[in-house]
């Protein structure tokens, strides 16, 4: 489904990402870790498109097409989705026609009719239950007053309403308490199917506990330093990131 | 979003060029160019005026040729040559309408290529029209479903003709003759408008709209409006335009009164799209209006909902004098520039009496190399005990080369009185468009969400089927100002 090839990135003249690869097939779970300043959130806005971020080198196949090819919005019609670190707000703008905008967008780029309003409404209500938001969050303004764990648990509703192939989660537990952060996990695990896949970006092995993943990666100096089963994510909270770093290094 | 990004969104923000940009071919009739008592007769006189009212005009003249054109207004245009203006232009007079079917198809069909509706469904959809152009109106509806109410709608210059005593009990009563520059210059030589009059205990059951458009090249637009709102009635008022596309700078000076009486309440929305120029700054309107109510007496409610999208140069400020007591005046205005155009717009709130209250929401938004100016005076006068106001001036930049700017002057003279003011200016930020973006939404239509949220409580004042007009307005007057 995806698969990344010799990833370079840089932003402003920095380089973070240093040939980076990793491969994604339906039906996964990839947790990717890290030390802080290690390219986490990089590889997450690289995916999404951000421009502030520049590709200097390798490729990212998702689905067979080239990803790096196409526009955010295309990336997005392709099926990615990125819930954000750091949700942003959109003041007048409510959720709900936001949301609806975004679903119709999407429809439009894969050649299918905008979606009926009862349709529309029932779709809304089921993936609200998902994530436990409340009917009232839905005439809000994007994001706008919202508390911490109701601007992830947005992300995660936008994310069941885009019904996307491939979802990015940049730390979306941080910030979270136990209580959101199970929401959070369930709703991802409701979305898992075979058909999709997620890449989820996290500091703690807390998340993991209830986001099982297949894969953990540890990604160190814009690379992907060590792969292991979920087991190794429990090591990592044991024991630090330094060994691996060591190892690393004395490899290198 | 790097330099040279935000610099090709630019570039594209200043390509969109101006969709109603056409020139039907009319008749017209013409005054001689310039300005001299023998053109305000000639007008007078086409017009089959009495006498009071041509002497009414040539006051006004005297008091204008004594006035100076203002410059205070954060605005810089070449000054208008008054002399090289056509004072009338007038499609050629047909008999009276009584159906669409006689209008001039040509008329028609310019207002088709407008999307203005002005067909028998428009009227099913309960819209009484009253279409101005070039300044002498041709078609009517609704009028008699309106006069069963004794509701009076029809042109300025019939209004003179039938109902003489009310045009004279009113007309200048809220905008003298000698108030400014360009309501001066409007009373000698204005041609043709709407007159509207709801009378005692009447609710309006039917939004009013006037469609106004600037179609005779070089010719000064001097519209004239008057709204009367007797003692406990209720009406909304529609007013939007569009201009053809001309090379030479168009000079529109309207003038607007509206008078309130106890318990009544008028409700005043404009969309104005005219001709903003081009890319350069080049043509264009220059759009310099002085519109004013009167809440005359008590518990009387004036509200202006202003969407301005349009003109080279706009110098406006809908203003409310609250005379009665516990009268309330507001005013919801979006100003949108975009390319070269210039706004300095607001409005003046006057508390005159006990317990009046009044609100000005005013959002602007600048893309390109313009400039938005809100320009707004709060007065509470030594009697207005209780007054109260609030003003929010949000300002929205889109690029780095546009300008926003806040004038707000505030008078108190009352102890008791409570005035506040918030103002705000912001950023279309990349974060909102990468949002957007990645949700699947292109940047266009996301430029026109935010934009819309932004205006959001301006624009719910205005009516059902204006705000959608409004909406796609301003996507269109906005569109490609982002990648």
């Amino acid at each position: 489904m995806l698969k990344i090839e010799g990833l370079e990135a840089e932003i402003e003249g920095k380089q973070i990402l240093r040939g980076l690869n990793l491969e994604v097939k339906p039906g996964e779970i990839h947790a990717i870790m890290g030390p802080n300043g290690s390219g986490k959130s990089t590889l997450a806005s690289v995916l999404a498109g951000r421009e502030d971020y520049e590709v200097t080198a390798g490729s990212v196949d998702f689905l067979g097409k080239d990803l790096l090819d196409l526009a955010p919005e295309e990336r997005a019609g392709e099926g990615v989705f990125l819930a954000f670190q750091y949700p942003v707000e959109i003041p007048g703008v409510s959720n709900i026609n936001f949301i609806k905008t975004a679903v119709n967008e999407v429809r439009e780029y894969r050649g299918l009719p905008a979606m009926e309003t009862k349709e529309f409404m029932s779709h809304l209500k089921e993936k609200q239950k998902l994530v436990k938001l409340s009917g009232k969050l839905a005439n809000r303004s994007v994001n706008e007053g919202f508390s911490g764990g109701e601007k992830k648990r947005n992300e995660i509703f936008q994310m069941a309403m885009l019904e996307p192939k491939l979802g990015v989660l940049d730390e979306t537990d941080s910030g979270l308490d136990i209580d959101a952060l199970r929401i959070v996990a369930n709703g991802v695990n409701e979305l898992k199917s075979n058909d999709n896949a997620f890449v989820v970006v996290t500091h703690y092995q807390r998340l993991l506990d209830y986001i099982v993943p297949d894969f953990v990666h540890v990604l160190y100096d814009g690379k992907i330093v060590k792969t292991g089963s979920k087991e190794l994510a429990l090591e990592l909270e044991d024991k630090g990131y330094d060994w691996i770093i060591e190892e690393f290094e004395k490899k290198s | 979003m790097s330099m040279s990004d935000e610099d090709k969104i630019i570039e594209e923000a200043t390509s969109g060029e101006y969709k109603y940009g056409f020139v039907s071919n009319i008749d017209s009739e013409l005054a001689q160019k310039g300005l001299t008592e023998e053109t305000i007769r000639f007008i007078s006189n086409k017009k089959n005026e009495p006498e009071w009212l041509l002497e009414w005009r040539l006051k006004a003249f005297e008091l204008w040729k004594g006035m100076e054109e203002p410059n205070w207004a954060h605005v810089s245009y070449p000054k208008p040559n008054f002399q090289d203006i056509i004072y009338y232009a007038a499609p050629k007079p047909k008999k009276k309408y009584e159906s669409l079917d006689e209008v001039d198809p040509e008329i028609l069909k310019t207002f088709e290529r407008l999307g203005v509706p002005i067909n028998e469904q428009k009227a099913l959809a309960g819209v009484a029209v009253d279409v101005v152009m070039d300044s002498v109106s041709v078609a009517t509806t609704f009028k008699e479903k309106l006069s069963e109410l004794g509701i009076i709608f029809c042109s300025f210059s019939e209004a003179v003709k039938e109902y003489p005593e009310l045009i004279k009990k009113y007309i200048g009563s809220v905008v003298p003759q000698a108030d400014n520059f360009y309501s001066a210059l409007n009373s000698a030589v204005f041609s043709d408008g709407s007159f509207c009059y709801i009378p005692k205990g009447v609710r309006c059951p039917m939004e009013l709209s006037t469609y106004f458009r600037i179609n005779e090249a070089n010719t000064g637009q001097f519209e004239r409006t008057l709204i009367v709102a007797e003692e406990g009635s209720y009406v909304s008022y529609l007013e939007g335009c569009t201009a053809p596309q001309r090379d030479e700078n168009q000079l529109h000076a309207a003038v607007v009164e509206i008078v309130a009486m106890k318990d009544s309440e008028v409700k005043y929305s404009t969309v104005q799209n005219w001709y903003p120029g081009d890319k350069k700054g080049r043509g264009g309107i220059y759009n310099f209006v002085t519109k004013r109510g009167l809440c005359a007496e008590e518990n009387s409610k004036i509200s202006w909902t202003q969407v301005e999208t349009g003109s080279a140069v706009t110098w406006k400020y809908p203003s409310c004098i609250l005379k009665g007591d516990n009268s309330v005046g507001e005013f919801f205005s979006v100003a949108v520039t975009n390319n070269m155009q210039q706004a300095d717009t607001g409005t003046k709130m006057i508390h005159l009496g006990k317990n009046t209250k009044s609100t000005i929401v005013s959002k602007g938004i600048s893309a390109g190399k313009s400039q938005n100016s809100y320009r707004g005076l709060v007065k509470v006068a030594k009697g207005a005990k209780g007054a109260r106001n609030f003003s929010q001036c949000d300002s929205l930049l889109i690029g780095d080369r546009c300008g926003a700017h806040t004038f707000p002057y505030i008078e108190c003279q009352n102890k008791s009185a409570k005035v506040e003011h918030e103002a705000t200016t912001s950023k279309i930020g990349e974060d909102q468009l990468f949002y957007c973006n990645q949700r699947g939404i292109k940047t266009d239509k996301a430029i026109g969400l935010i934009v819309n949220g932004f205006c959001k409580n301006v624009m719910d004042n205005l009516p059902m089927e204006f705000a959608i007009e409004a909406k796609k307005l301003l996507e269109i007057s906005l569109e490609g100002s982002v990648g």
